[in-house]
């Protein structure tokens, strides 16, 4: 019980209702109704936590003090603004589709809340273990971007399609280098399953096997989380408000429920598949000590997502797209050739195989930094020239 | 088998449905007090082209490629030197498409 409290409760729970006279199919269509009623609710709720933490982080990054009025610490703010929302009116502009232009907010939720259903929480609590869980989180979170489609789509707003088109281009861009990125833990692991890549991480994390790879990951989730320097999704400067700008009350609450979860899914989801997931001392025989371990290292990974929003300045749509499509994706090409030759290889030859990898890593990761400094040069050469020669001819 | 998807044919709808719920809620709660002019869409006559079809046609190739990709990554641990250098070469044409498609100037923002 003290062990593994998740895997007894699930078993006495199971045992309690065949003991109902519940046929055992039965039971366990129940338990996974329950669990996921748990989860969903768990993470649904997390999120007013979440937004809190993101608004306090941010703010200390930007010499403020956040909210600190409603509650202890401002703790309630956020429950205080769903109220708000709440009692806001849900305007539908004339001519959107209404029945689209309603469901697509909580699809955006849905997308990031399923995503949760194959994280592994802690040894023998995770939702589901498929087989498949690596595809699995690739389409659903493919969802999320399909709703930002759809609200530029009903609102019946040039402004919001425009707004969505842009950020569908963004999105979908970035889920190119992200797939790739998740080739290398499968490889490694050998399984698509996200609990056989924790496994598989027992000996030593993938971010150590696979420092690029985990880069690429983290840096792509960033994009399609929406968070910035990537917030091309409301970047009110330039978009009004983009996709969402018809969207009111709850049902615009709705979107940023989902973006701010969003943020702490990817940092949980580079977690899991990179950074050991709840790997640590002493998991095997306290397994709840796989859930503290699971949280600190998601606690650290969000602070740095909330630490690069609150560093770094929004980047140019065409910026997003070449820094995409001509660095992060021939990298991510570079990078599965890369892992798949040199393990071969290392087993072949008897090499270590963790000194192997992290020296090919960061050989590629030198090249890459002298090849970005020389185009940096090139670039300022002929900003330099352009500039003497147009001054050239506007002197007298 | 079908256990295990169980429980995601269970969250996906319940999340649907936990996320509907306050939608729902401010629709009951909130005003409902319309005019033609509230619900008018918010624009001005703006232009605009849209050629951002090019980045889902690149998009839409090499999602493809990396489903084929994964198959070979799940049994990367079976696989002899030979076969391994097989799927670079297919990583190898997919980066000559991008090559292709980087030349031809696709990859600009227009």
């Amino acid at each position: 019980m003290i062990a593994d409290p998740f895997a007894t409760i699930g078993t006495l729970l199971r045992e309690f209702l065949v003991g109902l006279g519940l046929q055992a199919a039965q039971a366990n269509a129940l338990v996974n109704f329950l669990g996921a009623g748990a989860l969903a609710t768990a993470v649904l709720l997390l999120t007013f936590f979440l937004i809190w933490v993101e608004r306090k982080v941010l703010a200390r990054l930007q010499d403020r003090l956040g909210p600190n009025r409603v509650g202890p610490f401002g703790l309630l703010q956020t429950i205080a603004d769903a109220v708000k929302l709440l009692t806001k009116e849900v305007i539908v502009p004339v001519g959107a589709d209404k029945l689209i232009y309603y469901i697509a907010p909580p699809l955006t939720v849905m997308s990031v809340v399923g995503l949760w259903a194959v994280i592994p929480l802690a040894p023998n609590l995770v939702g589901t273990d498929i087989n498949v869980g690596v595809i699995y989180l690739i389409s659903i979170g493919a969802i999320g971007t399909l709703a930002i489609m759809l609200a530029g789509w009903s609102s019946n707003n040039k402004y919001a399609l425009l707004g969505a088109f842009r950020s569908v281009a963004m999105l979908i861009s970035y889920e190119v280098p992200m797939v790739l990125a998740l080739l290398v833990p499968t490889m490694l692991a050998g399984s698509m399953g996200t609990v056989a890549i924790v496994e598989g991480q027992r000996e030593m994390w993938f971010v150590v096997l696979a420092p690029l790879a985990a880069f690429l990951f983290f840096t792509s989730s960033m994009a399609e989380a929406g968070k910035a320097p990537f917030d091309l999704l409301e970047a009110e400067s330039e978009i009004v408000a983009g996709y969402n700008i018809e969207y009111s009350s709850m049902a615009f609450g709705m979107f940023f429920v989902g973006e701010f979860l969003h943020g702490f899914t990817l940092a949980a989801l580079t977690v899991t598949l990179f950074f050991g997931g709840w790997l640590g001392p002493g998991v095997d025989q306290y397994a709840w000590l796989g859930l503290f371990y699971f949280g600190l290292k998601t606690a650290i990974v969000y602070f740095v997502v909330i630490w690069i929003r609150g560093t770094l300045p929004r980047l140019r749509i065409d910026q997003v797209n070449a820094v995409n499509w001509k660095f992060l994706v021939p990298l991510a090409l570079a990078v599965v050739v890369l892992t798949a030759v040199v393990d071969k290889l290392a087993a072949g030859q008897g090499w270590d195989r963790t000194w192997a990898l992290l020296l090919a890593n960061g050989l590629v990761f030198l090249c890459v930094l002298t090849g970005v400094q020389l185009y940096a040069r090139s670039v300022r050469r002929r900003i330099e020239i352009g500039a003497r020669s147009t001054s050239a001819i506007g002197a007298p | 088998m079908s256990d295990q998807w169980l429980f995601i044919a269970f969250i996906l709808p319940l999340a649907l449905f936990m996320a509907g719920m306050p939608i729902g809620m401010s629709r009951m709660l909130g005003p409902r007090k319309s005019n033609p002019m509230k619900d008018a869409a918010y624009e001005c006559g703006v232009q605009f082209k849209v050629q951002y079809y090019i980045f889902a046609l690149v998009f839409v190739v090499f999602d493809v490629e990396a489903v084929f990709l994964f198959p070979w990554a799940v049994a990367y641990d079976r696989l002899q030197l030979f076969a391994v250098l097989e799927g670079v070469l297919f990583i190898a044409i997919l980066a000559a498409g991008l090559v292709y498609a980087w030349r031809k100037g696709n990859l600009e923002w227009v």
